[in-house]
């Protein structure tokens, strides 16, 4: 450990970093923690994936041809675990990491250390959920919510994602402490909160909402654990347990969760928009505001997820007036992107490709999310596939859109290097298409009573899983298109200047050179 | 800076360690949720009012007995099936023999058929209120006595009680990977 930073970075710019891979183990610099929190984020997108491709070409055709259906079962949980905790959720934070000291002027996160410490514990975690695979009884099977009592009875496999969900709990905990830290108290001089590029503002509410939660969610498996393992019995009916507790502890945590995955992508959505429509954000401190309500509302509506599970009638309507509720700030934040783009003088680069496509399908996402709302609609749709649209609707088209997007956007500042446009845009435009394919027709599974997480299917169902499948084969290759876009980009490529966008003016466009130097805003700016 | 900084991180961890707790802290606030609204009290007898016997219709009950958790129990109901009228007051036995040569303490859960005739029953005793405790080789017979209530919906004609014994005690283990992976 001959490479031992000191806190302060200030003086030590000058002395040579270690190469190779000590400087990627020992870093604290907060651009080489957001990289590597991005790769990884990256690699857990296309594991994901290839699991997601191995559920969609089982239900290719009816009937069981690839897997036997416990295994179906692994894929589908797997899929949702790497995807919510190792794919989107580091992928905000390794933009949480490159951005926000950039974006209101600090040099480095709060507390670099522990920033190398929280990226360093997700690969083992991620490690565990893989090697889960490989132990008696394979992976966990109990979908990516692990209900009790099925998560009670799962083989070892659900003891290591146990382990896997706590340490990337901590992880995001720690990053959490660190990005409000850092927003808090490091801002450059005249930086006021409602002066924050509203990225910077976003992940502020979505790190509050982390540290609100992830602990909940931490005690949750941690009750499943002495469930499983040392005799308590806080789901086991026989022993006084309710099983329907573990929903209410989980979705306690899982609700906000979905705000914890979507808020940062408006952040991103909101900095783009602006840039390329060429006028400045409209209304942006109603912008604040509904990120901040949407928040709040999200602590009032889990039980949303559990309307079949006998709730009296007014635990009903207090859950679906909440849940619509949520409608009205998220309406705000859509008009509000519309209006911004308004007869702004717009162009089409693929950062706001992604930005406009991510406002069409998000928002179908969300009307989507507004009938599920209804209770009896959504007893009739409960567990069917109308809700695997939906999410991938505001998760794929919301979250991994707005992902895309503010890759595009940034590489320049990143690498120093312009990425090639047309393969951005081939790129949106494939993801979009194959998107669509895949997941609309989804809805028509679900109005039609197709369950979720079965290997087999009626033969009716069989043409629009079909069309399904080819959509997912589709959305999956043209992500190699994105690959090729950054390696071509970070290898070389047309130079970047100071600030290619027109329209962007948050601090790492005016003040910094491209790419970004290693260590940037020793002396901080003074923002007017 | 870095004492600020420290101060936040401190006041932040505080807020972590406290949701931790509030998440085990969600376990006896739903028991008395549960408790007060009178949701899910599956283990205190019910108020009975005085009501009219129903004799106009007369409704099949029928009478289902399960054990789980490997329970060396044997368990049945005494008939399999009854006649009775909505608003009166039935009572049905139950026998439950232990095969092992130890004690054993089981919990009775029970379940309804419709699901929504649930909520009609009123049991005035069951030994579904508390666990039961059987010595080696012991055989119980075991009441319940309840109302179905005569709201209870006209289309329903068939009612069925389910029990299902759970083995209470540490001797459950968590992982019964053999019971729940079929081979395939």
């Amino acid at each position: 450990m001959e490479a031992v930073h000191g806190h302060d970075h200030a003086h030590d710019h000058d002395h040579h970093h270690p190469t190779g891979i000590t400087r990627w183990l020992t870093t604290t610099n907060h651009k080489d923690i957001g990289t590597m929190y991005l790769w990884f984020s990256f690699a857990m997108f296309i594991s994901g994936g290839l699991l997601a491709l191995g559920i969609r070409a089982e239900l290719f055709q009816p009937g069981l041809q690839l897997w036997r259906p416990e295994f179906f079962n692994q894929l589908t949980t797997m899929h949702g675990l790497m995807m919510v905790f190792g794919a989107i959720m580091p992928a905000f934070v390794g933009f949480a990491n490159w951005q926000i000291p950039l974006m209101i002027g600090a040099s480095d996160m709060a507390f670099a250390r522990m920033n190398n410490f929280s990226f360093w514990l997700l690969p083992p975690a991620a490690l565990l959920l893989i090697a889960s695979f490989f132990v008696p009884g394979g992976a966990t099977g109990a979908g990516w919510t692990l209900y009790a009592p099925l998560s009670i009875q799962q083989g070892m496999g659900m003891d290591l994602a146990i382990f896997a969900v706590h340490i990337m709990g901590a992880s995001s905990i720690m990053g959490s402490i660190n990005i409000i830290t850092t927003i808090l108290n490091m801002r450059a001089p005249g930086m006021t909160l409602m002066k924050m590029p509203l990225f910077v503002w976003t992940w502020l509410i979505t790190a509050y909402l982390l540290i609100a939660v992830m602990p909940v969610l931490a005690g949750a498996v941690t009750m499943l654990l002495t469930d499983r393992h040392f005799g308590t019995n806080f789901f086991n009916a026989a022993g006084g347990g309710d099983p329907v507790l573990y929903q209410h502890v989980f979705w306690f945590f899982g609700h906000p969760e979905v705000y914890i995955m979507i808020l940062p992508a408006f952040g991103i959505v909101s900095q783009i928009i602006p840039a390329f429509a060429r006028k400045p954000l409209f209304g942006y401190s109603s912008m604040v505001y509904a990120t901040a309500s949407i928040a709040i509302l999200s602590f009032i509506v889990w039980a949303h997820h559990m309307f079949v599970t006998g709730m009296p009638a007014a635990g009903q309507l207090f859950f679906m007036y909440a849940t619509m509720l949520i409608a009205v700030p998220t309406g705000v934040k859509v008009f509000n992107w519309v209006a911004t783009m308004w007869k702004g003088s717009m162009t089409f680069e693929t950062p706001m490709l992604f930005s406009v496509g991510f406002l069409f399908v998000f928002t179908m996402g969300g009307f989507t999310g507004l009938i599920l709302a209804v209770t009896p609609v959504d007893i009739q749709l409960q567990d069917t596939y109308y809700v695997v649209a939906h999410f991938h609707y505001v998760l794929v088209a919301g979250s991994l859109f707005a992902l895309f997007a503010g890759t595009y956007f940034w590489l320049p500042k990143w690498t120093g290097n312009m990425y090639s446009e047309t393969l951005g845009k081939l790129h949106f435009w494939c993801s979009m298409i194959f998107f669509n394919i895949t997941f609309f027709v989804m809805h028509f599974l679900g109005l039609a009573g197709m369950p979720r997480r079965i290997p087999d299917y009626s033969q009716q169902f069989a043409d629009f899983n079909m069309i399904a499948s080819i959509g997912a084969f589709g959305f999956g290759l043209s992500q190699l298109i994105f690959l090729v876009a950054v390696v071509k980009c970070i290898r070389g490529g047309e130079k970047a200047p100071a600030n290619p966008w027109e329209g962007a003016d948050t601090l790492e466009w005016t003040h910094l050179p491209s790419p970004a130097p290693y260590h940037s805003f020793e002396t901080p700016p003074v923002v007017k | 800076m870095i004492t600020d900084n420290r101060r936040t991180f401190s006041k932040l961890l505080v807020i972590a360690v406290a949701m931790f707790g509030f998440g085990f802290a969600l376990v006896p606030f739903y028991k008395k949720i549960c408790e007060v609204t009178g949701i899910n009290d599956l283990q205190k007898a019910d108020v009975v009012e005085n009501t009219q016997v129903d004799t106009s219709r007369t409704l099949v009950l029928e009478l289902d007995a399960n054990t789980r958790n490997e329970l060396p129990w044997k368990f049945r109901a005494m008939e399999s099936s009854v006649r009775i009228h909505p608003g009166q007051l039935v009572q049905v036995m139950f026998e439950v023999r232990n095969d092992s040569d130890a004690a054993v303490t089981g919990q009775a859960i029970p379940s309804y058929g419709p699901q929504l005739a649930g909520q009609y029953f009123r049991k005035l005793d069951c030994f579904c209120f508390s666990t039961q405790e059987l010595k080696a080789r012991e055989v119980r017979k075991m009441p319940v006595v309840f109302v179905i209530h005569p709201d209870l919906p006209k289309d329903v004609n068939t009612v069925t009680l389910s029990y299902t014994f759970f083995r209470v005690e540490g001797t459950r283990t968590g992982a019964v990977p053999t019971a729940v992976r079929p081979p395939v």
